[in-house]
C-alpha cells in the first residue's frame, strides 16, 4: 500500500462569491485505502469532491489520477465525464438516480455509447452479477428505482459506480440515512472492496464511524485542511478538537420538572401510500416543560408525523388533542389556532415564499391580526414596524426587511423562521430537522431557543435524524420505525440505534 | 466555461427598462420581415406612426383597440400572478359578451345607469363562470388548466355559432349569424364625439387601479402572491391555497368576460364570431411584457394596440400583410423573456483553466 | 344505417385512421419533448408552421418528400427556439411556448400572405395518392383500412414504432428517459443534460411539423388559415392520457380519430335533430373528458416543468 498512490489534489481553491469554500487544499489517496474526510457542516468537504468529480471548476489548482498501470496523469478539470473516465466514482449525498427506471437501466446509464442502436443489456446483466458476488452489495436489478428503499438505492449508486469500473470511489456521507446497523453493513462491502484494490474517500460528521472504519482521517475546517492523522493514532477527543478548534461545550441544560400534557396523539394512524408514508397507532403524550426527541432513520413516517401535527394530514383514525381540546379537522389554521409553533423541515420550500419581502414572510401566518389588517388592507406601516423588531430580536441579518427573504442565508432563514414562530408564544413547538445544513453558529442558536421555550412552559416536538442533536436536547427520546413509535428508556446510543433498525427488546 | 448566476437584486431599471427595450427590439425586428416583403422600411415605420398618430382619430383608434386589451391583460395578469394559466380569456370574452348579448338585447328595459351596470355584471359573472371550471377541475381533480382552458376557447367559440343560428339570432340580421343589438340604454357611452372610444376604456382603467391597489395592499392580494411564488409554503403558513386559485380564477375570468360586454356594448352594438381578433391570446403578451403588473398592463396594452392599429395602416398604404403585427407581437413576447433573464441573471465567464 | 352499421364499415375505420394521422406524429412530438422534461406548447404553431412550409415547398416545386423534409426542419427550427428559452435559460415552459405558437403561426401566416398577396381560391399542390398496394388494398376490410391510405399514414405509424424502439431499447432513449425524471442522475454520469434536451425538443417539434404537413399535403391539397384548428392543443392533452407511451398515444390517436369519424356519420343520421355544433364541439369536449378522468393518477415525467441549471443542486 505504501507508494501506490492513486489520486492526488494539488492546493485546490474554490470561492463562491465572498466565501472561500476550499482554501489550497492538497490531499493523496492511495491505493486500497479508506480515507475519511471529516469536517463540520459547510467546512468544504463535499465542495472539495464536487471539484474532483468535474461539477465544480476550481478557481486554482489541479489534480492527478492514477490510471490501470499507475502512471498519475492530470484530470481535465471542470468535466464529470473526464473524471468517470479516469476511473472516478461518486455517491451523492442525495442520490442521483432517476426514480422512474429499473436498477439495471440506472446502472447502465451513461456506460454506452448514446448513439448505439440497441442495449446489451444481457452482457450488463452478468457484469452486474459478477459484482454484487464479488463485493455483496445485492439490488433488485428488475426493480423500478422508485419503488427501493433508501439503503437499497445506496447499493445501486455504488453498483453504478463499480459498473462503470472506478477506482476511486467518493461517498458523500454515505450513513447519513442508513441505520448504525446498516451503515456497519455498508463498510463491512467497502472493507471488501477495498481487498480488490478499490481506493474510498468518505465524508462523515460522525467521529464513531470514521474512527472505525478508516485507515486515515483528513479533517477540514473552514475550507482548509487542519489536519491528516492515521487513525490508528486518532482518538475522539483529538478529531473533534481538530474540527472545531476546541472542545465542544456541551449544551446546558436544567432539570425540569414536566407540567400538564399539551399533545396527546391517541392510537393516531395515518394511511399513507407506504409503510415509510403511514403512521400505525401512535400513542404519544408531551407535557409542558419537555422536550421530546423523535429519532429515526429517514423516511420512517417522520414527515407523515410532522404533516399531521402541523395539520397538512389528517389521520384516518385515532385522536390528536392539544391542550386538552381534541383536534377535530386537520388544516393550519386550526392547529394554530389550538397554540402549535411550527419549524418546517424543508425550510426553503416550506419556512418561506422567497420572492416576498422578509417583513411580509413575517407576518404570514397572522393575516387575520388587527396589527396586520384592516377591514381587508395590510397595514404596511405597522408591518414593516413589526419585521424591524423581530429582526433585531432575533439577529435575522440580510439586506434589510424590505428584501426579498431568498436573498437571507439558510441560517438567517431558519431564524426568520425562528422569530415567526416564537413571536406567537406558541404551547406546542414542532421542530422538524431544526439545525440541518446550519452552520455551529445557528444551530446553537436554535438550540438555545429550543430551551428556552422548554423553559418558560413549552411543550417542544424535535424531529431530527441527527441523533447526537435528540440525544443532547431531548428529555424523552420516542424511536421511529416503519411507522410506530417506541420509547427509548434510556439515553444509550447502541441500544437506540437497534431500534431505530427495527429491534427492540 | 460559462456560469449562470442570479442577480441579487435586480435594480428597479431593469424591471421597467428591460421590457420597454424589448418592445423596442421586436418592432425593430420587424424590418426583417418588411424587407422580405419588399417594402420600404423607412416608409413602413412612418405609415404606422401616422397611423397613431396622425390624427386625433387614429389616436383615440389606437385607445379603443388597447381598451380589450387592457382587460385581457388584467385577466392574465391576476392569475399568473396565482401561477395558475389562464389561456382561456378569448373564450371568457365570448362567454360575457354572450351574456350581455342575452340581457342587454330587450330583456330588460331599465334606464342606462341600471342597465349599464347589469350587463357589465352578467358578462363578468358568465366570464368568471368560463374559468371556474377549469379551476374547479385543475383543484379537485389535478387536470392541467392549461389544456382545458385553451380547449375550451374553442368550445366557446362553436357554442357561440351554435347560439347566434340559434336562441340569439337576429330576425332581422338577413340570416347572417348576429345577434340583435344591444338596446340604446344598454350601450356604453361614447367618450368624444364623432369618435369610437367610449367608457370601456374608463371603466378599463379603474380596474387596473383596483387590481394594482388589491395585489400589494389588500390581504386578497397577499394570499395572491403567497400561494403563486410558493404554494407548499403559502399551504405551511395557513393560506387556503384552493380558495385562493379558485377566488383568483373568477376574478380573472370576470375581467375577461367584462372584456367582452366592452366590446359588444361599447363598440359594435351586437355580437358575431368575429367580435375579438385573439385578444384573448395578445392579453397573455400584454401581461408578460407588463412584468405582471396591473398598471404596466396599461402601458403595454397601449403598446400592442399602437402596434395593431399602425401595422393596419401600414398594411392599408403599401400592401404589406397585416399578419406582420402578430409577428411583431409574438417577437416582443419573446423578447421580454430573454430580457427577463436578462434582469434576473449575470452570465459570467469563468476562466477555462484545463491543466 | 344504425350505429353498429357505422361501427363496422371499412371507410369508418379508414377514415379513423386518417384523421388520426396528424395526431399521431404531435402526440409523438409532444411525448418526445415532455419525456425530457420540457412542456412544448409551441406545437399548434408548429403546426402550422410545419402545414405552411411543406406546402410551400411542394408548390415551388421540392417535391412531396422534399416538401416534408422542409416541414420537419422548420419545425425543428421553431423548436430550437423553445428549447433555447426553457432548457439553458430556464424560462418559463408555458409562456414559452405560447411565444412560439405565437410567432410560428404569425410567421406563416404573414409568409403566405407575402408570397401569394392576392389570391381568391388557394392555389393547390398534388398531395399524396392512396398507395393502393396491388392485392393486399383488394383484401376486405384491412384493404381500405390500412392499404389505401398514403405514405404519411405509414410514415406515421412507422414512427411510434420508431420512437417506442429508441425510447426503450436504446442508450439514447434510456438517457431522455432519466433526463426527465432527474437530470441530476444524467449529469452524474457525464452526459449533458442541455444536449439531450435541446435535442428531444428539437426532434418533437419536427415531428409536430410533420403533422401540420399532413394537413396540407394529404388531407388537403392547399394551405388555409386557421387550419390547424385546436388539433396541436389536443394532442397535449393526448399525451397526458398515454401516459406517455407510444404504443398508448397511438391508441389514443386512433380512439379520437374513431370518435371523430363517429360524430361526422353520426351526424349525416341525427342532424336533423340536433345543431351541427354540437359534433364539432364534442372532439373538444372528450379531450377535456380524457384528461380530467387520467388527472388524478398520471404519472408526470418527476422533472417536468422543473429547469436545471448546470452546477445548481
Amino acid at each position: 500500500m505504501a507508494n501506490t498512490r492513486v489520486l492526488s489534489l494539488n492546493n485546490l481553491s474554490k470561492r463562491f462569491g465572498s466565501v472561500v469554500a476550499n482554501d489550497a487544499v492538497s490531499i493523496e489517496l492511495h491505493r486500497g485505502e479508506v480515507l475519511a474526510l471529516l469536517g463540520e457542516n459547510g467546512a468544504g468537504k463535499t465542495t472539495l469532491m464536487n471539484m474532483l468529480f468535474g461539477h465544480y471548476m476550481p478557481d486554482s489548482g489541479s489534480i492527478d489520477v492514477a490510471d490501470e498501470r499507475g502512471d498519475m496523469h492530470p484530470l481535465t478539470l471542470g468535466h464529470p465525464q473526464a473524471a468517470l473516465d479516469a476511473g472516478i466514482g461518486m455517491v451523492h449525498q442525495h442520490f442521483t438516480l432517476a426514480e422512474n427506471l429499473t436498477v439495471l437501466d440506472s446502472i447502465l446509464l451513461g456506460s454506452e455509447s448514446l448513439w448505439s442502436w440497441r442495449h446489451k443489456r444481457k452482457a450488463a446483466r452478468e457484469k452486474v452479477g459478477r459484482i454484487m458476488v464479488r463485493t455483496g452489495l445485492v439490488a433488485p436489478l428488475d426493480e423500478q428505482v422508485g419503488k427501493l428503499t433508501v439503503g437499497e438505492r445506496q447499493r445501486v449508486e455504488i453498483l453504478k459506480a463499480l459498473y462503470h469500473d472506478a477506482r476511486i470511489l467518493v461517498l458523500d456521507e454515505p450513513t447519513a440515512v442508513l441505520t448504525p446497523q446498516e451503515a456497519d453493513a455498508l463498510f463491512e462491502n467497502i472493507g471488501a472492496m477495498t481487498k480488490d484494490g478499490l481506493s474510498v474517500i468518505f465524508i462523515s460528521h460522525k467521529l464513531r464511524e470514521v474512527l472505525a472504519f478508516s485507515h486515515r482521517i483528513a479533517v477540514l475546517r473552514h475550507g482548509q485542511l487542519v489536519g491528516e492523522i492515521a487513525t490508528s493514532d486518532a482518538d475522539e477527543r483529538v478529531i473533534a478538537r481538530m474540527m472545531v478548534g476546541a472542545d465542544t461545550p456541551a449544551t446546558p441544560r436544567d432539570a425540569m420538572e414536566p407540567g400538564a400534557p399539551v399533545l396527546e396523539l391517541r392510537a393516531a394512524t395515518v394511511k399513507g401510500d407506504s409503510a415509510r408514508t403511514s403512521l400505525h397507532a401512535a400513542d404519544l403524550t408531551i407535557h409542558a416543560h419537555e422536550i421530546v426527541g423523535i429519532a429515526g432513520v429517514s423516511g420512517n413516517g417522520q414527515s407523515v408525523l410532522a404533516r399531521m401535527v402541523s395539520g397538512l394530514a389528517s389521520p384516518d383514525s385515532g385522536e390528536m388533542w392539544v391542550s386538552g381540546d381534541r383536534i377535530n379537522r386537520f388544516t393550519p389554521p386550526v392547529l394554530q389556532k389550538a397554540g402549535v409553533g411550527r419549524i418546517p423541515e424543508d425550510r426553503h420550500h416550506d419556512g418561506v415564499i422567497g420572492a416576498m419581502s422578509v417583513a411580509e414572510n413575517l407576518v404570514i401566518e397572522r393575516l387575520s391580526d388587527s396589527d396586520v389588517q384592516k377591514r381587508g388592507f395590510l397595514l404596511h406601516k405597522s408591518i414593516r414596524r413589526h419585521a424591524e423588531e423581530l429582526c433585531k430580536e432575533y439577529d435575522v441579518r440580510g439586506p434589510g426587511i424590505d428584501a426579498d427573504a431568498r436573498l437571507l442565508s439558510g441560517g438567517n432563514i431558519q431564524k426568520l423562521i425562528l422569530a415567526r414562530v416564537f413571536e406567537c408564544m406558541p404551547d406546542l413547538i414542532l421542530a422538524n430537522q431544526p439545525t440541518r445544513g446550519l452552520d455551529l453558529g445557528a444551530a446553537a442558536e436554535v438550540s438555545r431557543r429550543l430551551l428556552e421555550a422548554r423553559s418558560r412552559g413549552a411543550a417542544v416536538l424535535l424531529i431530527s435524524e441527527d441523533l447526537d442533536e435528540v440525544l443532547a436536547l431531548s428529555d424523552r427520546i420516542i424511536v421511529i420505525h416503519d411507522g410506530q413509535l417506541h420509547e427509548a428508556h434510556s439515553k444509550d446510543r447502541e441500544a437506540i440505534g437497534l431500534m431505530m433498525a427495527g429491534e427492540h427488546a | 466555461m460559462i456560469r449562470i448566476e442570479p442577480r441579487e437584486a435586480p435594480s428597479r431599471w431593469w424591471t421597467i427598462g428591460v421590457p420597454m427595450a424589448s418592445a423596442l427590439l421586436a418592432l425593430l425586428l420587424a424590418a426583417i420581415p418588411l424587407m422580405a416583403a419588399g417594402a420600404n422600411v423607412f416608409e413602413a415605420y412612418a405609415h404606422m406612426a401616422k397611423g397613431i398618430f396622425g390624427s386625433t382619430f387614429a389616436f383615440t383608434e389606437m385607445l379603443t383597440r388597447a381598451t380589450p386589451l387592457i382587460f385581457t391583460g388584467l385577466a392574465a395578469t391576476l392569475a399568473f400572478r396565482a401561477k395558475l394559466w389562464n389561456i382561456g380569456a378569448e373564450g371568457q370574452l365570448y362567454l360575457g359578451a354572450m351574456a350581455a348579448v342575452t340581457v342587454g338585447t330587450g330583456l330588460i328595459d331599465a334606464p342606462s345607469l341600471i342597465l349599464i351596470p347589469i350587463i357589465l355584471l352578467a358578462g363578468a359573472a358568465a366570464g368568471a363562470a368560463g374559468m371556474a371550471g377549469p379551476a374547479y377541475l385543475k383543484t379537485r381533480f389535478g387536470a392541467d388548466e392549461v389544456v382545458t382552458t385553451l380547449l375550451l376557447n374553442f368550445i366557446i367559440l362553436i357554442f357561440l355559432q351554435m347560439m347566434l343560428e340559434g336562441p340569439l339570432k337576429d330576425p332581422m340580421g338577413m340570416g347572417w349569424p348576429q345577434s340583435e343589438p344591444i338596446v340604446d340604454n344598454g350601450i356604453l357611452p361614447q367618450l368624444m364625439p364623432r369618435m369610437r372610444l367610449h367608457a370601456g376604456l374608463i371603466i378599463a382603467l379603474v380596474a387596473a387601479a383596483i387590481a394594482h391597489v388589491m395585489l400589494s395592499n389588500s390581504v386578497w392580494g397577499f394570499k395572491l402572491r403567497a400561494v403563486g411564488e410558493n404554494a407548499a409554503a403559502a399551504l405551511h403558513a395557513g393560506i387556503g391555497v384552493k380558495r385562493t386559485m379558485m377566488s383568483a380564477a373568477i376574478v380573472s375570468g370576470a375581467v375577461a368576460g367584462i372584456a367582452g360586454v366592452s366590446e359588444v356594448a361599447g363598440l359594435r352594438g351586437y355580437l358575431t364570431t368575429d367580435l375579438s381578433p385573439g385578444f384573448g391570446y395578445t392579453g397573455i403578451v400584454v401581461a408578460m411584457l407588463a412584468g405582471l403588473s396591473p398598471i404596466g398592463v396599461v402601458i403595454s396594452a397601449v403598446f400592442i394596440a399602437s402596434v395593431f392599429v399602425g401595422a393596419d395602416t401600414m398594411s392599408r398604404a403599401m400592401g404589406v400583410s397585416s399578419y406582420l403585427a402578430d409577428l411583431v407581437v409574438a417577437l416582443s413576447l419573446i423578447c421580454v423573456l430573454i430580457g427577463g433573464f436578462i434582469a434576473r441573471y449575470r452570465i459570467t465567464r469563468t476562466n477555462k483553466g484545463d491543466a | 344505417m344504425d350505429i353498429l352499421q357505422i361501427l363496422i364499415s371499412d371507410s369508418f375505420w379508414a377514415a379513423a385512421l386518417r384523421i388520426a394521422t396528424p395526431l399521431i406524429f404531435g402526440v409523438l412530438g409532444a411525448l418526445i419533448c415532455e419525456r425530457s422534461g420540457v412542456l412544448n406548447l409551441g406545437i399548434e404553431g408548429i403546426f402550422a408552421a410545419g402545414a405552411m412550409a411543406g406546402w410551400m415547398a411542394v408548390w415551388l416545386g421540392a417535391g412531396l418528400w422534399g416538401g416534408l423534409l422542409v416541414a420537419a426542419m422548420v419545425g425543428g427550427f421553431f423548436g430550437l427556439i423553445h428549447a433555447i428559452l426553457t432548457v439553458p435559460l430556464g424560462l418559463s415552459q408555458h409562456v414559452s411556448g405560447l411565444g412560439v405558437t405565437m410567432l410560428a403561426t404569425s410567421v406563416s401566416y404573414f409568409t403566405y400572405r407575402t408570397a401569394l398577396p392576392q389570391v381568391s381560391s388557394p392555389p393547390k399542390i398534388e398531395p399524396f395518392q392512396p398507395l393502393d398496394i396491388p392485392v393486399l388494398s383488394e383484401l376486405p376490410f384491412i384493404g381500405p383500412v390500412l392499404f389505401q391510405q398514403t405514405a404519411m399514414t405509414w410514415l406515421a405509424l412507422f414512427m411510434v414504432a420508431l420512437v417506442w424502439w429508441v425510447l426503450n431499447r436504446t442508450p439514447l432513449g434510456l438517457a431522455i428517459r432519466a433526463v426527465g425524471d432527474n437530470p441530476d442522475a444524467v449529469d452524474a454520469q457525464g452526459l449533458s443534460v442541455y444536449g439531450l434536451r435541446i435535442g428531444a425538443i428539437v426532434a418533437g417539434s419536427a415531428l409536430m411539423a410533420l403533422g401540420g404537413a399532413f394537413l396540407t399535403m394529404s388531407a388537403f391539397d392547399s394551405f388555409f388559415f386557421g387550419m390547424v384548428n385546436g388539433r396541436g392543443w389536443i394532442c397535449i392533452a393526448l399525451v397526458i392520457f398515454a401516459s406517455w407511451r407510444p404504443g398508448k398515444a397511438l391508441l389514443g390517436a386512433l380512439l379520437f380519430g374513431a370518435f371523430d369519424a363517429f360524430q361526422v356519420r353520426l351526424q349525416t343520421e341525427v342532424g336533423a335533430f340536433v345543431p351541427s355544433q354540437v359534433f364539432l364541439m364534442a372532439p373538444y369536449v372528450l379531450s377535456i373528458f380524457a384528461l380530467v378522468i387520467v388527472a388524478r393518477r398520471a404519472e408526470y415525467p418527476g422533472a417536468l416543468l422543473k429547469p436545471w441549471f448546470k452546477g445548481q443542486r
